[in-house]
Formats: structure tokens, C-alpha cells, sequence
């Protein structure tokens, strides 16, 4: 077979097999290895809700695309390059994702009569059927040979089973001239109370490798060298990892303990493990028998002096809003992280969606306007959780930080930043006073109102959900509510003159002006580059400052002919930006997948409205 | 003493209903607190007391402690955030029967199982009072009320067993009216390490007027109920002549003095006895066939929440290598860029 070393920029790879073949692990080993090498990553995560679907159906497919590059690379890639399929189950979810000159990667062994007919197909020819036979397809016998590498190895057959995820490793990392050393350490540490498994794992990986080598199957090889980062130390970052230490990092800022009250939800759940892990780091996390209790629990220790942070996923924000509203009206410091996901109701649990917004903007009763941010890759998820820390705390406000299933699992290659280089975080402490103490007295330039932690002698007071005056009197009078409504929503507005101005990326003035906020941001800023570079008068506007809009955003809409909002939701931001700014025309692209755009539609998109 | 009651009293105006059995229970707590402060050391800035939505709910306004009146059901919730924030703070909580055993029924039970250091006064006056008048949790078999004109059809919950079976180590009962008991009850809750359920019956003169008054009245009250102290033999009664007994597995009244009964042989109350057998026949003792239990029933040492929330991060930061932000975000694996 003729041999070709393709040399690209960057190569999309994706892994897919039944939800128990360990493709998520495999994926990021190699993503892992990949970084390690120097290469640009972003990764995606497409499993199911199933823990354990049905073995050999659609529903159990799970799936896992790695992007790297010698290039910049801002999203996951839409179509891959190589595609492994570990069942014809996976080959069928997975084969629209195939590029005309993708290699194919098949555990040829899955693919008999019952498992062919069990992923769904007519016929006895998948390919076909797929119309996917012209692309270069690689039939393995991956399982016969995983059982053969470790035969002698004293595992038994379920374990030796288990490991031909490792060998498809193996062939994957003999394409991409990868060194095994990385999985090897990886294996190690693994498995250092399972000493038993070391050696079975390091021989199936290396004789995936060797397997790929030796019998010239693999017809294209590819060569992706390192992109010329800027000079630093590194890491790799997943979003909800970055979240959870976002907001260590803002607790750190502060001097305060930080005290996280959350009930587990997809895909949210580990930012509360994350957290539990860093009790050294003044952590300390409850897990709440509910949602509400989630919150108020965190509103409890907010108003006890902690840097207090709830996390959820979109039903729990609705289980939350009562207390949200609480939150407002007493004025203490909290952060509610949403990692948003398909809906409505329970929807499509582990796919991302930007479908939250509108809830996050007005779901309470009252009125209720709360400060919001989105995070828009999963290193920034880090600068998002320090800034809505940093403004809750110092203007004693629930902040929403929206974050996405897309960002909040995937991963990306982050330069680790200095501590030093964060600002400090000034809460507005009080620590005595001369007469009666009034909690709602406000800054006049902020309208922030003081922070009495209790166990300071002579600032005994109250708070609650009932209307108060700024003596913290209950009241219902008429103009003292007037008066009260119209504080806090000034004090959320007053936010604006706290936060950076909207950057655009690209010319200030043209044609287009794409408009995008929170997770999109990679497939948006892609978009556009390769729409600048084909000489379109296209720039992007993407919000991290939801609520309130930063105050130079008239001006960033002002220099454009065409306004384009793009969301994966039905048009919540566009819907807020009319009432907000209607003086503006607002055209809109919107998709409600449970799926990530695709940059070749977002640059169709925007050509369709040039 | 430091603190006298009226330290405790806040300026505001109390607004529950002339007759309402809260007034009594304020008063005690509010006569209890510089006894608690004089006996653990405690400054009147420590205290933090909380409250969901209901009339009992109001009471954070009249203390003058720190004060949080939060939404309905979720005093539990927000006192649990308090204590494990700060473990320095002396939580006390007062709610209402529909507040705590219905819409905050989970953060109840939660609370009890993990036995948070905090100190829960229930007032249970079997029924909504807020609302004006509909049936709660605790609202008798076939009580009629405005959201149940034929009477209900479903049994109330005894919060006594509720306690027990959430693992509770503290539960006293009493009436509003007692307001001697009721200090002694707070004084013990205060002392107590872990969640402590107080439960106060109380009486809605407008919409569940007499609910307790089967036992409760002043004429009857003391044959119909039985104050159970620590160490003290089972006796009740005007002539202090009847008592408890166990006959095989379950409890008897009996007389003193006939059949050849004599004090000797009536039970013992220990507060402290870690199996609920008797806790729980107790708390379930209902008239007319027993007196109903007042007093602590349960006061059992075990660990807290808090503390252990504590300890574990004591132990965590002394075991770590990990001391600051700068250190976790080199951690791992990482590498250089040249």
C-alpha cells in the first residue's frame, strides 16, 4: 500500500464506540499527548445520558473529537480527518462527521451480522449504505487483537476486552508520530495501586502502535508540528475545572472562605467535585439535598461572611429562582454558576445549548434584573468565575455566570497565569458604627450597600425577603418600594462603569456585524477570520458582559450596515438587545440542535446577508 | 448576668394577633438567651436568628439579634449556610409547621440527619395561619378548614417521629403557655451539640382556636399531660399519684399507691439513652389514653456537621501540598513553551 505523510495545519480526530469502550478517555490522552507535543487543542465531548446505553445501539454512542494544529484553533473542528469507530453503531451516528478524505478507523470484529442490524442498517454493507465506501477505511480486527497482546497477561476476558480502547490508542498515536511516554506516565500513576495492570496497558498500546506500523494499513500518516505558542508554562484546562478555580482564585483574592452549596446536575456536577477536592485552599462545599437548598445554603453563608457560590444546569436554575430573588432583595454577595444545557425540562441533558438566557435575564418574580457574565472558551471560564466573584462580592449582588455544556467540557491548552497579576477583591466590609446601624444605606457612586458580618458588636440587623426601607425597617410604603425597585436595578445598571468596554474583533466599521456571547465564541471568531481573510468587511462583537451590556455598546452596533446575532437558542440575546437597543435593525441565525455551530454556517450566514 | 431580657427585645413593634400563643414563646426565648450567654459565655453579637415565612416566622424582627427572615421553607437551608460558614455563630431558628414540615419538609429532615449545630424552635399550631386558615401537615384526621370543608383525609405528621427518624439527637416539646419549661427546653438546645428541635404547641386563637385545648387547658393540663425531666421519675397529675410503666413493650399508666404500685416501680426518664425505644413511645403518647410528653425527650451526644466540616479541613490543609492558588495552577501536568 502506498504510504502518504499528509503535513497539514491542523487535523480533526475523532473517537466513537459504545458508551462503556472508553472513548472519553482515549480522547483525552490523546489530546493530552498532543499538547504535550505543542500542538494547539480544543476538544468536544458528545456523549450520551446513559451511563450504560443498550451495547451496540445509537443511543449508546459516545463520542469524543480532539482538534490540533500547528496553528491558532479555537474550536473542536466540525468535520474530522480521522474517524475511529469502534461499532457499527458509532460508524452510523458518526459517519456524516467524515470528511470526503477522512481515513476511517473500524474495529472490524463488531461489525457481524447481529451488530450490524443492531446499529440500525438494511443491509450487510454499512459503508455503502453510509455512502461512505470511497473513503480511506481501515478494518481492524481490534478486539481478536487486544485479546492476543494479552493473552498471557493474567487479566481476564472482560479486562482484556475492556483494553482495546488502548490499542486503537496505539494505531492513533503510530498516525500522528506521537510519543507513547505521556500515556505511559499516565498509566502509571493510574493504576500505582493496581500494579497488576501497568504492563497489560503499556503492551496493548505499544503493540496498537507497532500493529499500525508493521502491516502498512494505515495508508496516510499525518504530520502536525507545534504551533508557536508564546513562551510560558502551560497547561491543559477543561471549563468547568477552570470555573471551580475561577472562583478559588476570587476567594483567595478576598481573604474569604469559600463556602459552595450545590446539588449534582449534568453537566455541572464537576465544578462541586472540583471544589471538594481544594479543601486546603479554605473550600468548603455542601452538598445540598436540593437545588434550594443549594442556594440558600450559600445565601446562609453569604450573609456569614463567605465568598458564597451555588452551581447548576438550567432546571436548577429554575429550582433556584425564588431564592434568587432573595438573594436580590437582601443584597448579599453570591455567585450562581448555569452550565447551560438542551431543554426545556429535563431536554438532552449532556448537549449544550445557549437556551438559558431569557431565563437568566427575567426568570423571577418581581422585579428582579441580577448581574449576568458569560464565560466564552473553558480557559476563559477561569477570568469569568474570578470577575463575577469579584463583582458580587464588592457590589453585594448575585451574579449569574452562564456557562455551556460545549465549554464547560471541553478542554484547551492555557497559559497558566500568575496570581499576582488578579486584582484585589474589596468587599465592603463594615466594622462598626456610630448609632443604629441601616443596611441599606447605599454608596452614592456604586449603590452598594454595606456588609455587616454578624458577630460585630453594635451592627446588629436584620434582612429578608420583605420590602424594607434603608433603615432595614419592614415597609410597604408605596413610595419607599418605588424608591427601593428603582436602587437595586441602579445598582446592577451602575455595574456598567466597573467592566471593560465591548472589543471588536476586526475594522470598527463594514458590512457585518456578527454578534455572538458565551461558548460560540471559537466557531463565531473563526467564521469571521476566514471571512476577513476572503476580504469581507465582517468584525465580531462577542459579550462577556451580559447584564449590564458594557456602555460603549451603541457604539460598537452604530459602525455597522448589518447587525447578525448568532445563538444556539431562538434569539434570546437578540430579543434583549431590540429591547435594550432598538434604535438598531437586527437580523438573526439561530440553531437549537443540542449542538455546537459548524463555522461553514456561520460563514454561510453571514454571506447570505452581504 | 450580662444581658437581661429586655437586651434581647428589639424596638420593633410585635404584630402577631392579641392571645396568640407566639407572644408566650418570644417572651421565653428572650428570657432564655442571657441564661444561655451566662452559662456558655456567649456575646449577644453572635446570635443569628432566622426564620422562613409564616406568623411565627415574623419573630427575627422582634429579637435584636442578627436576623434573617428569609422565604418560606428555606430557614433550614439558610441556617445550615450560616453554621458551616461560620461555626462561631449561635443559630437559632423559628418556624412554622407548614414552613418546616411541608414546603422546607426536606431541608427538615437534612438538617436533623446531618446534625447541624443548630437550635429549631417548631411552632405547631396545626394550621396555616398566614394563609388564614388552611390545613396543615400537623392538622388532625378530618379537621375542617377552609381548604378542607368536609374534613381532611390524610394523617398528620408527628414531628417528634420525624426527628427520630431522620437520626435526630435533641427533641423537646412543650406548650406556648409554658413559659418556666420553655426556657429550661432553650437552655438545653442551647447546650446541645447538633440540631435540636424544639417543638412548641401553639395556639391560633383565629383560625384553630383550642386545638391543643384538649390537654392543654389550665383545669386538666396537668392529668393530661406529663413533664418529663432528666433523671426524674415518669409521675404526672394534680396528686403527682399516676405514672409510667412498661408492661412487656408498651407503656401503662398507672396509679401509685394501688395494686401495690409504689414510686419505685415508675420509669425513669433518661434523656440521654442513645436507643429511641422509649423516646419514641413517649413522643407518640396521646390522650385520652396517656398523657402527652412534655419537656426534652431526647438529648443525645453525636457528632455535628460543623465540626466534622471543620476537622476535615484541618486535616486536608495539614496533609496538603497545595497551599495557595499559584501552587494549583502549576500542579500537575503542565509544560514549558521556550
Amino acid at each position: 500500500m502506498q504510504h502518504t505523510v499528509i503535513d497539514a495545519d491542523d487535523v480533526v480526530i475523532r473517537f466513537c464506540g459504545d458508551s462503556g469502550d472508553g472513548m472519553q478517555l482515549i480522547g483525552t490522552l490523546f489530546a493530552d499527548a498532543s499538547a504535550l507535543y505543542g500542538n494547539e487543542i480544543s476538544t468536544f465531548p458528545d456523549y450520551p445520558a446513559e451511563i450504560r446505553a443498550p451495547h451496540g445501539t445509537i443511543s449508546g454512542v459516545s463520542g469524543f473529537q480532539v482538534h490540533i494544529g500547528s496553528v491558532e484553533i479555537n474550536t473542536p473542528g466540525d468535520y474530522c480527518d480521522v474517524l475511529v469507530a469502534m461499532n457499527p453503531a458509532a460508524l452510523r451516528a458518526n459517519a456524516k462527521w467524515a470528511k470526503p478524505t477522512a481515513t476511517v478507523i473500524l474495529d472490524i470484529d463488531s461489525f457481524d451480522d447481529a451488530g450490524i442490524e443492531r446499529a440500525g442498517f438494511k443491509t450487510d454493507n454499512p459503508l455503502e449504505e453510509l455512502h461512505i465506501e470511497d473513503r480511506t477505511i481501515v478494518c481492524a480486527p481490534i478486539t481478536t487483537l487486544t485479546k492476543e497482546s494479552l493473552k498471557e497477561s493474567g487479566l481476564d476476558n472482560k479486562a482484556i476486552v475492556r483494553s482495546k480502547n488502548m490499542f486503537t490508542l496505539g494505531m492513533c498515536f503510530f498516525m500522528f508520530n506521537r510519543s507513547l511516554d505521556h500515556t505511559f506516565s499516565y498509566i502509571e500513576k493510574k493504576f500505582k495501586k493496581k500494579p497488576e495492570l501497568i504492563e497489560p496497558n503499556k503492551k496493548v498500546l505499544f503493540d496498537g502502535f507497532n500493529y499500525a506500523s508493521n502491516v502498512h494499513a494505515i495508508a496516510n500518516t499525518y504530520q502536525v508540528g507545534p504551533y508557536k505558542q508564546e513562551k510560558g508554562k502551560y497547561r491543559n484546562i477543561n471549563g468547568n475545572q477552570a470555573t471551580a478555580w475561577g472562583l478559588i482564585a476570587a476567594a483567595e483574592k478576598s481573604g474569604l472562605p469559600l463556602f459552595c452549596g450545590s446539588y449534582p446536575i449534568t453537566p455541572a456536577t464537576a465544578i462541586l467535585e472540583e471544589l471538594a477536592i481544594h479543601k486546603s485552599l479554605n473550600v468548603k462545599t455542601l452538598q445540598a439535598e436540593d437545588e434550594i437548598a443549594g442556594i440558600c445554603t450559600a445565601i446562609g453563608a453569604a450573609y456569614a461572611g463567605n465568598f458564597a457560590v451555588t452551581s447548576t444546569s438550567g432546571p436548577g436554575l429554575s429550582l433556584k429562582s425564588e431564592a434568587l430573588g432573595l438573594a436580590m432583595i437582601t443584597e448579599l454577595p453570591l455567585v450562581i454558576i448555569d452550565v447551560q444545557r438542551s431543554g426545556p425540562s429535563t431536554g438532552i441533558p449532556t448537549k449544550t445549548e445557549q437556551t438559558d438566557l431569557n431565563q437568566a435575564l427575567y426568570g423571577r418574580n418581581g422585579e428582579c434584573p441580577i448581574c449576568i457574565i458569560a464565560a466564552h472558551s473553558p480557559s476563559h471560564c477561569f477570568d469569568a468565575a474570578f470577575t463575577a466573584g469579584k463583582l458580587a462580592l464588592e457590589h453585594m449582588m448575585p451574579v449569574i455566570l452562564m456557562s455551556e455544556g460545549f465549554i464547560a467540557n471541553g478542554s484547551e491548552p492555557w497559559k497558566i497565569p500568575a496570581m499576582a497579576d488578579y486584582p484585589a477583591i474589596k468587599p465592603p466590609f463594615i466594622e462598626s458604627c456610630e448609632g443604629h446601624f441601616n443596611p441599606y444605606e447605599r454608596d452614592p457612586e456604586s449603590y452598594v450597600r454595606k456588609w455587616a458580618v454578624p458577630g460585630k458588636k453594635g451592627l446588629e440587623h436584620r434582612v429578608g425577603g420583605l420590602e424594607k426601607n434603608p433603615q432595614g425597617v419592614i415597609s410597604s410604603d408605596p413610595e419607599n418600594h418605588a424608591r427601593m425597585v428603582a436602587d437595586r436595578a441602579e445598582k446592577v445598571a451602575r455595574v456598567a462603569n466597573y467592566i471593560p468596554e465591548q472589543e471588536i474583533f476586526g475594522e470598527k466599521e463594514g458590512d457585518v456585524l456578527v454578534v455572538g456571547w458565551g461558548g460560540t465564541f471559537g466557531h463565531l471568531y473563526t467564521a469571521v477570520k476566514a471571512l476577513q481573510a476572503k476580504g469581507r468587511k465582517v468584525s465580531l462583537a462577542h459579550f462577556d458582559f451580559i447584564n449590564p451590556l458594557p456602555r460603549n455598546t451603541e457604539k460598537v452596533l452604530s459602525g455597522f450596515s448589518k447587525i447578525l446575532v448568532c445563538e444556539l437558542n431562538s434569539g434570546h440575546f437578540v430579543d434583549y438587545l431590540r429591547a435594550k437597543m432598538p434604535q438598531f435593525s437586527y437580523l438573526q441565525y439561530n440553531k437549537v440542535q443540542g449542538q455546537p455551530f459548524i463555522v461553514s454556517e456561520i460563514v454561510d450566514a453571514v454571506e447570505a446577508v452581504l | 448576668m450580662r444581658y437581661t431580657a429586655q437586651d434581647f427585645k428589639s424596638n420593633q413593634e410585635v404584630r402577631w394577633c392579641p392571645g396568640c400563643g407566639d407572644h408566650a414563646v418570644l417572651a421565653a426565648l428572650t428570657r432564655a438567651l442571657p441564661e444561655v450567654s451566662e452559662q456558655l459565655n456567649y456575646d449577644k453579637e453572635r446570635y443569628v436568628v432566622v426564620s422562613g415565612i409564616g406568623c411565627s416566622s415574623r419573630l427575627p424582627y422582634y429579637v435584636n439579634t442578627y436576623g434573617f427572615h428569609s422565604i418560606h421553607g428555606r430557614a433550614t437551608a439558610i441556617s445550615t449556610g450560616i453554621k458551616v460558614a461560620n461555626p462561631t455563630l449561635t443559630v437559632w431558628q423559628a418556624c412554622g409547621d407548614g414552613d418546616a414540615l411541608a414546603i422546607g419538609g426536606n431541608h427538615f429532615i437534612h438538617a436533623i440527619r446531618r446534625n447541624i449545630d443548630i437550635n429549631i424552635i417548631l411552632f405547631n399550631n396545626q394550621i396555616y395561619g398566614l394563609t388564614k386558615g388552611q390545613y396543615s401537615p400537623t392538622s388532625k384526621l378530618g379537621a375542617i378548614t377552609k381548604t378542607s370543608p368536609y374534613g381532611t383525609v390524610e394523617h398528620p405528621f408527628s414531628p417528634g417521629m420525624l426527628v427520630l427518624g431522620a437520626r435526630g439527637t435533641f427533641f423537646a416539646r412543650s406548650l406556648d403557655t409554658e413559659l418556666k419549661l420553655n426556657q429550661e427546653i432553650f437552655i438545653e438546645a442551647a447546650k446541645h451539640d447538633g440540631t435540636s428541635v424544639c417543638e412548641m404547641l401553639t395556639n391560633c386563637v383565629i383560625f384553630n382556636d383550642g386545638a391543643h385545648a384538649g390537654f392543654a387547658n389550665k383545669e386538666e393540663k396537668e392529668d393530661r399531660t406529663i413533664t418529663l425531666r432528666d433523671g426524674q421519675k415518669m409521675i404526672f397529675g394534680k396528686n403527682r399519684n399516676k405514672g409510667l410503666m412498661l408492661a412487656g413493650r408498651k407503656l401503662v399508666v398507672v396509679e401509685i399507691g394501688k395494686n401495690g404500685i409504689t414510686e419505685t416501680d415508675i420509669l425513669t426518664h433518661h434523656s440521654d439513652t442513645v436507643d429511641s425505644g422509649i423516646h419514641s413511645m413517649l413522643i407518640n403518647m396521646k390522650y385520652p389514653d396517656f398523657p402527652v410528653a412534655l419537656g426534652v425527650i431526647r438529648n443525645v451526644k453525636d457528632m455535628t456537621y460543623d465540626d466534622n466540616v471543620r476537622d476535615q479541613l484541618l486535616e486536608v490543609k495539614s496533609k496538603s501540598t497545595i497551599h495557595n492558588m499559584d501552587e494549583l495552577l502549576n500542579s500537575g501536568s503542565t509544560w514549558e513553551v521556550k
